[in-house]
Parts: C-alpha cells; structure tokens; sequence
C-alpha cells in the first residue's frame, strides 16, 4: 500500500497507535503485556540477545498467551545493560537494569506471571520525551 | 497539536483520578473556553506522572512548569494568572522538601528531570524495524505537512527560526545551510547524512540509527524538499553493521508506503535515499573529505571555498547534515520553531546529545538541553564519580576539544561557552577523569590518536602530529626538557594555523588546554622525573617504606618478576633494576607500606 495523503498516514496511525498506547503511561486497558528489549549495539554486546532467547522461551515454558516481546533501540542507562522495559496495562511502564537470562526468567515469573515487580533491579529512567 | 501555543496536560492516572482531577480537567476545559482559547490551548489528559502523592498534577506546556495539588478550584487562578498573564502561580508549585529527600524524589519528579529527548525521542520505545510503531509516534506527519502545506522556503524559514545548529561539531546554522544549498545554481542537487561518527568514545549517532532510523530518513526527505534535492546518501562507517541493517530495512519498509521514491504523498517531489559505506577513517567524517569519499576517490579533504554547498558531490550543490541535526527535523516541523527556540541558551537551541564515558557511574547516552550545566551532567544524571574518586577533568569535543576544569563545572554548555573555557562541543564525547588520571598522558593519547587519523595531504598535520606526540613521549619518559615544553607549545599552534582541514587545525587543542590548567603536571614530570598519578609507567618507582612494613610478605608473593626480597616480619624491598612497575605489591599491601611515586 501506498501512502499518498496525510489522511491516509493518519489512518494508519489511528491504527498502529493501539500497538504503542501502552508503551508510554500505561494508559491502555486490555491485558496485552509488552516486553521492550534493548537491543543497540551495546545492548547486545553485554548479553541482551541471551536475555531476549530467554525471556522468550520462559514465556512459552510458563504458557503465558498475553505477552508481546520487542526489540527496541538504545535507551541510554548504558551501564546497566541489558535493560528490559515491563509495561502492563495500566500501571507505569517499569525498567530493570541488569538483566541476564537467569532475571530475564525470574522477571517472567514474577512480574508478568505474579504481578510481582523485583524491586531491586529497577532502574528510575531520568528523563522527559518531547 | 501543532497549532496549540500551550498544552494543559492534568494527570488521569488512578491517583490523581482519586483526588478530583476529573473535575479539574472540567474546569479548565470550561474556563479556557470562556476565555476563547480554545483554539490555541489544548487540554491533554495523561498517564500517571508518577507523582501520584502530590496529585492531582498540572503540568502546563511548553512552559515546563509544575502545579501539584490543583484543586478545581484553583483552576481559575491558573487559567487568569499563568495561561492569559504568563505568571506562574508560585502557591502551587512543586516545593522543594528538605535536601535529603528531594534527591531521593529527583529521578521521581519529572519537573526535576534534567534531560529532555528531542533527538532520541523513540529510541528505546519503538521497535525500530516496524516502520508502523514510528508512524504511531506522529511519523512522517511532518514529511506530510511539509509535502502538503509548506514550500521549500517556508520549510527553511522554520528551521532557520527555531535555531537549530549542526549537531557534527561546527554548530553552523542547518537552515542557513539548505538556504545556500537551495540558492545555488544547479538542478541536480544531494542531501547527504554524515553518520561517520569518528570521535572516539561518541556513540549517539550510531544509536539514533539503530533505535529510531526513520527520524533520520523522514528528516532527509524534508531536506530533500527543501534544498531541491531528488536523492540522498547516507554516508556510514562499514563497523556499524547493526545500524546499517536497521536502515536498510527502514529504507525498504518506506519505499513500499511510498514514502520513499515517486510522487511522495502524491506531490510532484520525488526522493530516495541510499548507504555508501565508509570505512571507518576519522577524515572521512569532514565534510569535503566524505564527499570525496562518496565519489570513491581518497578521503582526503578539498579546500574550502568552495564549499559543499556550492560545490559538493560530483561538484554539484550538496548538503551535508550530521545524523543527530537530522533527526531534531521532525520534531521541529510538528510543534514549530517557536517551541524548539523556546528551548536551551540565547545563541544554541533545542538539546544536545552526549555520550557520557570514563570514570562516572552512569556511563550512557544523555540528552539535555543546552545551557545545563557539566555539574548537572556528571553529578545529576551521571551519577558522580567511579568508586568515589575526585573528579579532575571532563574532555568534551573528542580529539578537537580540550579538558574542563572543576572551576568551569557550572558553566551552561552550549557553542559559545565550551569554546569560551577553551574547549568544543564537538560531536558529543564527554570523558570524565579522575585524580588518578595523568593529563599528559590522555593528552599524549589523544595526539596518538589524531596522528594515526592524519590523512597527510598536508605537512604540518602530518609531521606536526607526529612531533607532537615524540615531545609527548618523550615527557612521559621523564626524558624531556624545559625547552622541549616551550617547542611543544611553538608546535602545537603551528600545527592550528597550518594546517588544511578541521582534524589538523584541533588536533593540538587536548595538548594545549592540559598545558594551560594541568601545567605543573607537564613540569613535574620534566623536571622531578615525576608522574603525580603513577600512571606513567616509565617515570614510576615503587619503593617500601620500612616504617610500615610489617613484613607480611604479601607484596612478594603477587610480585610477577620475584624482585622483592626480605623475611617474615621483616622490612622487604625491592630491586629496582628488576621492577618492571606492574603496581601488584601497591595493590596488595595492607599497609600503605608500599609507596606509588
Ligand atoms: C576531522 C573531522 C571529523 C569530523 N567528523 C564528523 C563526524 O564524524 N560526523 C559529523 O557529523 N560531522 C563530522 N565533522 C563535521 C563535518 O565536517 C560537517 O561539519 C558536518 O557533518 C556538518 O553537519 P552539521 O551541520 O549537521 O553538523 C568532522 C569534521 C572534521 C574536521
Ligand atoms: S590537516 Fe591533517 S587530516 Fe586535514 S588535510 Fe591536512 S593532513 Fe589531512
Ligand atoms: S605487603 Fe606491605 S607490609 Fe607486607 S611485606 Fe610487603 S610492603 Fe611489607
Ligand atoms: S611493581 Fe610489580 S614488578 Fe615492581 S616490585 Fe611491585 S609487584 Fe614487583
Ligand atoms: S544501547 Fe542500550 S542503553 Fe545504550
Ligand atoms: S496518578 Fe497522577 S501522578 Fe500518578
């Protein structure tokens, strides 16, 4: 399809905007879960293809239906790679720092399955969007 | 939202719900109705900010200010005093509590986050290779508006208002630039994204491509448009294959929403964009040595006049634009250059992107606006210093800029500033050092650096570099003499005013802002034979002060060459003429009996 009216991009946007509603204030309701990989060049250099293999696999050991992984760009907290970002409907996206495959598992377990967030991975993201 | 001069966001988060801000919302529609703002001020319900405590929340935009417990009827106030009279009202600001826990809340409060990201907007939101997540963040609206409403001028003139500048180091005007590139005669015209990225130590270029490469590519379709141009080429270094596959598959994914390619969003302009890739030669990044580059001869640089935009690829008028200047585009067409000028110092607007590195905690990318400071930077959002050390210096500019000072920690960096305390903004490197960090020594590495990049068209960078670094090596041996510091500073400015292009002409700044605020470390070393911070490994000499030792003998167990002697309990020394200056034994006595120079 092609694009030749701002309307036509608008609708798409309307579109795409579910996919994405969730991913800034949790705004969205539904249970559609969003996992947000970092994966950049140094995300990946410090283990977060491993952690996505793992968080990927956990979800389908676990049979859990309602979650969506994605791989997403450099989020800057890049001494804490590998970041991963947990947004669930409603609630305020949360970001842990340091995420191997053995907390990308224990993320799935708890937080996503238990709705246990692991208080002491979380890192404060310091920043505003435009 | 474009046309809105101000934004009302009032929280709608579960907290603030609970305490009114329902009818606060309702208020304000009201009352802003009343006054007949409508049309320009929006009303916008949010997500929790976070804030939940001090709710309901007000946060009125682009102003960036701050109302915490609004209550409906404070509405009115905020309506009269703040939205019609541009007061802000003081009683329903955020106070500050005591010290401690307004760092404790800091990170919490976004009036108190001092980034903003205007550049790397969607990097670490979207998923970079679904061109539909960037659509759903208002992409290539602003392709569109620009296509559909604005003329080539009016495009320039929005972008000559807001103030942006180059992102790749010289800070000249982008509008200014497309003027020029625009106004020259031609027909054929290039658009030409410069993510060389060379400065050792800067990475933001790399990872707005990776994380949000359409940013860049609906940018460049503006620029396009704007200057006259029918094609754009990326210029890329070979060692960024992750960014170079996510804009190919960018590229491809635009093409088949025609947002690439003919008759773009059914206008009579057409443009596409390919990747020439570089193969990674610090010159490459200067501009007429990227062109040359491009046209597959050596990346060696022209004489400028003429200059690219008069004369460029193939001789033809082209536009070179840093990644990180392109991707503040979109943006600026959206909400205009009134918001974009609305932010950072009188002279440089908008935010910069720096790619924080060295001894601090938080090493990564940040974006703040310009005119924060280095305190705010290294401290606030860095985190302060590795392992609690004292700061020293931070070099911003890369292997052009210059170290900074404590004393110069609470300048605003933006343009002028930087060059005002004898260093650049560059393309966004900032290394932090500690005491343990020999000045001449980062200087020496820097000159090590500059001299291998040296493309050696002209002679004073070529063998001025490299004389640079032998007086460098020389003072590390602790074989250097005065005079050789007075021929080093003769050099280092014959070396700026000789030389051809950008790399020759900065080369010898690290040298000579280390002379200027760490020169009793050059002397020390020439004249003492001493490295203050032990890191010149020629110069150092370890030595046991028998007061302390206990002889413990740990010392001459890690000692990899065996050369301390002595017995249990025993004062032990070391054979100089064996040390090979490895710091083991420093490190493991438990005594301070071990002494570094
Ligand atoms: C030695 C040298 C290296 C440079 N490297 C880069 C670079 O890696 N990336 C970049 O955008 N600009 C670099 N520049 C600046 C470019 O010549 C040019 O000014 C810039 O790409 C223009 O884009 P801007 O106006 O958007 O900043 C370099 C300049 C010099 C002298
Ligand atoms: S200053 Fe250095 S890099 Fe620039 S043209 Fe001369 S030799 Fe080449
Ligand atoms: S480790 Fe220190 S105290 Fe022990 S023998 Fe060596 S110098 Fe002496
Ligand atoms: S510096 Fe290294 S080589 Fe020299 S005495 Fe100490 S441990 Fe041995
Ligand atoms: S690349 Fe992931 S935070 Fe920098
Ligand atoms: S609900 Fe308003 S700040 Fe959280």
């Amino acid at each position: 399809m092609q694009i030749k009216s701002i309307e036509e991009l608008k609708k798409i946007r309307e579109k795409s905007m579910k996919k994405v509603n969730l991913r800034e204030h949790g705004e969205v309701s539904g249970d559609q879960v969003e996992v947000l990989v970092g994966m950049a060049t140094c995300g990946i250099a410090s283990g977060a293809r491993e952690t996505l293999n793992a968080i990927v696999d956990e979800i389908s050991k676990e049979h859990i239906e309602n979650v969506k992984v994605i791989q997403v760009g450099c989020i800057g907290h890049c001494h804490s790679e590998p970041i991963v970002q947990i947004n669930v409907p409603g609630q305020k996206p949360i970001l842990y720092g340091k995420v191997d495959d053995e907390k990308g598992r224990e993320i799935v377990k708890k937080h996503i399955k238990n709705g246990e967030p692991l208080k002491e991975s979380i890192i404060e993201d310091t920043f505003d969007r435009a | 939202m474009s046309s809105f001069r101000m934004n009302v966001m009032v929280c709608g988060g579960t907290g603030c719900m609970a305490s009114d801000s329902n009818e606060v919302i309702q208020s304000f529609e009201k009352l802003i109705k009343e006054h007949g703002y409508s049309e320009e001020i929006q009303i916008v319900k949010t997500g929790c900010f976070g804030f939940c405590e001090q709710g309901p929340i007000v946060k009125i935009e682009p102003d960036n200010i701050f109302y915490v417990r609004v209550h409906p009827k404070d509405v009115e106030e905020i309506v009269k005093e703040h939205i019609i009279k541009g007061r802000k009202v003081e009683r329903l600001l955020y106070q500050e509590p005591i010290k401690r826990e307004r760092i404790e809340q800091h990170k919490k409060m976004p009036f108190y986050k001092k980034q903003l990201r205007i550049a790397l907007r969607n990097c670490g939101l979207i998923n970079p290779e679904d061109i539909y997540e960037y659509i759903a963040f208002e992409g290539y609206e602003a392709l569109g508006k620009v296509l559909t409403s604005m003329s080539p001028m009016e495009v320039i003139e929005t972008v000559k208002k807001a103030g942006l500048r180059g992102r790749g180091g010289g800070g000249f005007p982008t509008g200014l630039k497309w003027e020029y590139t625009r106004k020259s005669e031609g027909t054929t015209k290039y658009m030409i994204c410069n993510a060389d990225e060379g400065d050792p130590g800067a990475f933001m270029d790399r990872s707005i491509l990776e994380g949000d490469p359409h940013s860049v590519i609906e940018a460049m379709v503006i620029g396009g448009y704007a200057i006259g141009a029918q094609e754009g080429i990326v210029y890329i270094r070979a060692e960024y294959p992750l960014a170079i596959e996510r804009l190919n598959i960018a590229i491809s994914e635009a093409r088949k929403l025609g947002l690439l390619g003919e008759n773009i969003f059914g206008s009579d302009f057409s443009f596409d964009i390919r990747l020439k890739y570089g193969a990674g030669a610090f010159v490459c990044g200067e501009e007429t040595a990227l062109i040359n580059s491009v046209e597959g001869k050596r990346g060696e640089p022209r004489n400028k006049p003429p200059y690219p935009a008069q004369k460029g690829y193939w001789d033809r008028p082209t536009c070179v634009n840093n990644v990180e200047t392109f991707a503040n585009i979109p943006p600026i067409i959206l909400k205009g250059s009134e918001w974009f000028s609305s932010i950072g110092t009188e002279k440089s607007k908008g935010t910069k992107v720096f790619a924080l590195a060295g001894k601090v905690n938080n090493v990564g990318l940040v974006e703040v606006p310009m005119g924060t400071t280095l305190r705010e930077i290294i401290y606030d959002i860095g985190g302060g210093i590795l392992g609690g050390h004292k700061f020293k210096a931070v070099q911003t500019g890369g292997p052009s800029g210059g170290v900074i000072t404590e004393k110069d920690l609470d300048t605003p960096i933006d343009y002028e500033h930087l060059m005002e305390i004898g260093s650049m903004m560059g393309s966004g490197g900032m290394i932090v050092m500690d005491e343990t960090n020999c000045m001449v020594n980062i200087s020496k590495f820097y000159l090590e650096f500059t001299m291998d990049e040296s493309c050696g068209r002209c002679t004073p960078c070529r063998i001025g570099t490299k004389r640079l670094y032998e007086f460098l090596k020389k003072i590390t041996d602790g074989k250097a003499t005065m005079e050789d510091l007075d021929a080093l500073k003769q050099l280092a400015y014959m070396v700026k005013d000789g030389s051809l292009c950008g790399l020759g002409q900065t080369a010898p700044n690290p040298v000579l802002s280390t002379i200027k605020y760490f020169g009793d470390e050059y002397i020390a070393h020439i004249k003492d034979k001493h490295c203050p911070t032990g890191e010149c490994k020629a110069l150092a000499k370890y030595s046991i002060d028998p007061e302390n030792c206990v002889g413990c003998t740990a010392c001459a167990k890690v000692c990899p060459v065996d050369c301390i002697s002595g017995k249990v309990k025993e004062t032990h020394v070391i054979d100089q003429s064996k040390c090979i200056k490895c710091g083991a034994c420093f490190t493991a006595c438990k005594f301070n009996a071990v002494i570094k120079p």
